[in-house]
């Protein structure tokens, strides 16, 4: 192209591909190669581990693995963990927001009640819920040495399922408070100087703001999270709550003194909810990621521009300010 | 064009002023940065605030809209006292307003910051949607059909639907304007507008600010470009270390400086 006149239109650039790609043989890889003769050799002793070893007793597990016990500890296990993990969720979010107030009052609840959960094991908090309606019999709405409005006994209510329900989700909002804190404090405060330019509120702001933005910063921990509580919901025994999956199989291998096979069975069962909410994870990823992605599709039929282009191959670090015309 | 230059064209009973700044002091800790100033700016007009960095043009800006607190002084926007009642109480101290309030006096001043500051988890569109739907209420539909307008306004109607990642630093600019324009207001504070950009895109987002100007913004912008500053402003405010050291037509303080740190400023810059 002649850069000594004035520029030739675009129209003369020479069109993508016209050129003849390096005809390339890749550099010898040693390391490659032996690693996988390793790695192979190791498979065949496990395979040949797996299928030879009696005490594994494949048939036991085959019985059981969609016995309707299990099947049932199953759903009761991933309800436990989805509820909780709601119930944890807007704990933490609420416990996080207090930490930012201005408040001082809400900032030391907040703290408070992180030093408490975060600082005492599961299983004691469990057994203390599980023990709730002991301890608090009664629930009496009215005025203080006044008349009674409105009692109810705890027990009627406060059940063993929600008990560990209860006791999960709190325990679990203290670690999440955290997350959520570190996420709240991730994004640029100039976006909070935006939004109060344009008259909005602080809790507007928040909402609309810097949550959706905080999210990207705390799903993959939160997803985490999700998971440890899916193998946390095992302990639920303490309370005791005795239809999860982990309680379920224990029962049947103590039945059949044949303890290995069950827990296989459990084990297979933990790894494929794992599976699902792994994909869930990548779900939310990308939602919570929109704009922040420089692949995020454009509008349908636009052309991708030339720095996206770059990039979306991710070897160059990207700068903040892309100054480049579409 | 029509709005070049056209000052105290106005007969002597003036209208109340678009901005009124009486000794305006701010301290950050022990570090005194604005150091009384006083600044009247009257509605249609662009006062450009110009000065060396560290010399306090940007915090008057953002005492301006209150996103700093000023320590001292008053602002007062078309007549009416920013952040604090009217009158002083009966043992001398001032009322505060409410958060509410505050953020009501916030809704009718526009403002561009330097780094653009588009919310990047909403598309061009929803930017400019976001604070009309939300902070005043209006239906989505109305909303979406203003903002649509406005993105025209400043060239971008083919980018409505892109996210500002997926724009260039100029275009994210524009939306910025858009998204500021939006809430229909009074007035319009830019902060350094264009330093954060590329030199080949300044010239489009100084042009948005030309055609906002040429239909009668009253507009307040801290900036380098003393190109602008001598093709748009009506009044130029040289700032020194908190105080404002000159102020009057470009073609009076760019050309024929009287102060010393003015003319050293402008040789460097210039």
């Amino acid at each position: 192209m002649s850069t000594s006149s004035i520029a030739p239109p675009p129209a003369a650039a020479p069109a993508a591909g016209d050129y003849t790609p390096i005809r390339a043989r890749s550099a010898p890889r040693p390391g490659t190669w032996i690693a996988a003769v390793i790695v192979a050799l190791l498979v065949v002793a496990l395979v040949n581990f797996l299928l030879t070893n009696p005490v594994l007793d494949w048939g036991t597990v085959a019985t059981y693995i969609l016995d309707v016990k299990v099947v049932q500890g199953v759903g009761w296990t991933l309800l436990l963990t989805v509820l909780s993990m709601v119930v944890g969720t807007v704990i933490a979010l609420l416990a996080a927001i207090m930490r930012r107030s201005d408040n001082p009052v809400l900032r030391g609840v907040a703290w408070a009640y992180i030093f408490v959960f975060r600082g005492t094991p599961v299983y004691t908090q469990l057994v203390f819920w599980g023990l709730f309606t002991v301890i608090i019999p009664k629930i009496v709405i009215g005025v203080p040495f006044g008349p009674e409005l409105l009692s109810f006994s705890t027990r009627d209510l406060f059940t063993a399922f929600w008990a560990a329900v209860i006791g999960l989700g709190l325990n679990e909002g203290a670690y999440l408070a955290e997350i959520f804190r570190s996420g709240l404090n991730s994004v640029d405060r100039g976006q909070s100087e935006a939004s109060r330019a344009l008259g909005m509120s602080e809790g507007l702001i928040l909402r609309r703001i810097i949550v959706p933005q905080a999210m990207r910063v705390i799903v993959p921990p939160l997803g985490n999270e999700t998971i440890g509580m899916l193998k946390t919901t095992s302990l639920v025994l303490a309370v005791p709550f005795t239809l999860d999956l982990t309680f379920a199989t224990n029962g049947i291998a103590n039945k059949l003194f044949t303890p290995i096979p069950l827990l296989i069975v459990a084990a297979l069962w933990y790894l494929a909810i794992t599976s699902v909410l792994m994909v869930g994870q990548h779900h939310l990823e990308k939602y919570f990621g929109r704009g922040f992605d420089a692949r995020t599709p454009g509008a349908p039929g636009t052309k991708r521009s030339r720095q996206s282009a770059v990039n979306s191959a991710g070897t160059t670090p990207q700068n903040p300010l892309p100054e480049v015309e579409l | 064009m029509s709005h070049e230059n056209t000052h105290r064209a106005a007969p002597a009973e003036e209208a109340v002023p678009a901005i009124q700044i009486e000794g305006l002091h701010k301290s950050f800790g022990d570090v005194h940065v604005l150091t009384g100033c006083d600044l009247t700016v009257r509605p249609g007009e662009v006062a450009v605030l110009v000065g060396p960095s560290g010399s306090g043009k940007s915090t008057l800006l953002r005492c301006i809209n209150q996103l700093e607190e000023a320590s001292a002084g008053r602002v007062r926007i078309e007549g009416v006292t920013q952040g604090y009642a009217e009158q002083p109480l009966a043992d001398g101290r001032w009322q505060k307003l409410s958060a509410k309030q505050i953020a009501a006096q916030r809704a009718r001043i526009g403002m561009v910051f330097q780094r653009f500051q588009l919310f990047p988890h909403m598309t061009a569109l929803h930017n400019v949607m976001e604070a009309p739907v939300h902070v005043l209420g209006m239906e989505k539909a109305q909303a979406e059909s203003e903002a649509r307008e406005l993105l025209a306004r400043v060239g971008l109607a083919e980018r409505a639907d892109h996210y500002p990642s997926e724009l260039s630093g100029g275009q994210q600019q524009r939306v910025a304007i858009a998204r500021a324009l939006a809430m229909k207001p009074e007035l319009m504070l830019f902060d350094e507008p264009t330093s954060a950009l590329d030199p080949e895109l300044v010239a489009e987002v100084l042009a948005v600010l030309q055609d906002l100007a040429a239909d009668g913004m009253t507009m307040v912008v801290v900036t380098h470009e003393m190109g602008f500053a001598r093709e748009v402003a009506d009044t130029v405010v040289f700032m020194d270390e908190g105080r404002i050291i000159e102020q009057g037509p470009p073609a009076q303080v760019i050309d024929s400086p009287r102060s010393d740190r003015l003319k050293d400023f402008l040789a460097s810059v210039l």
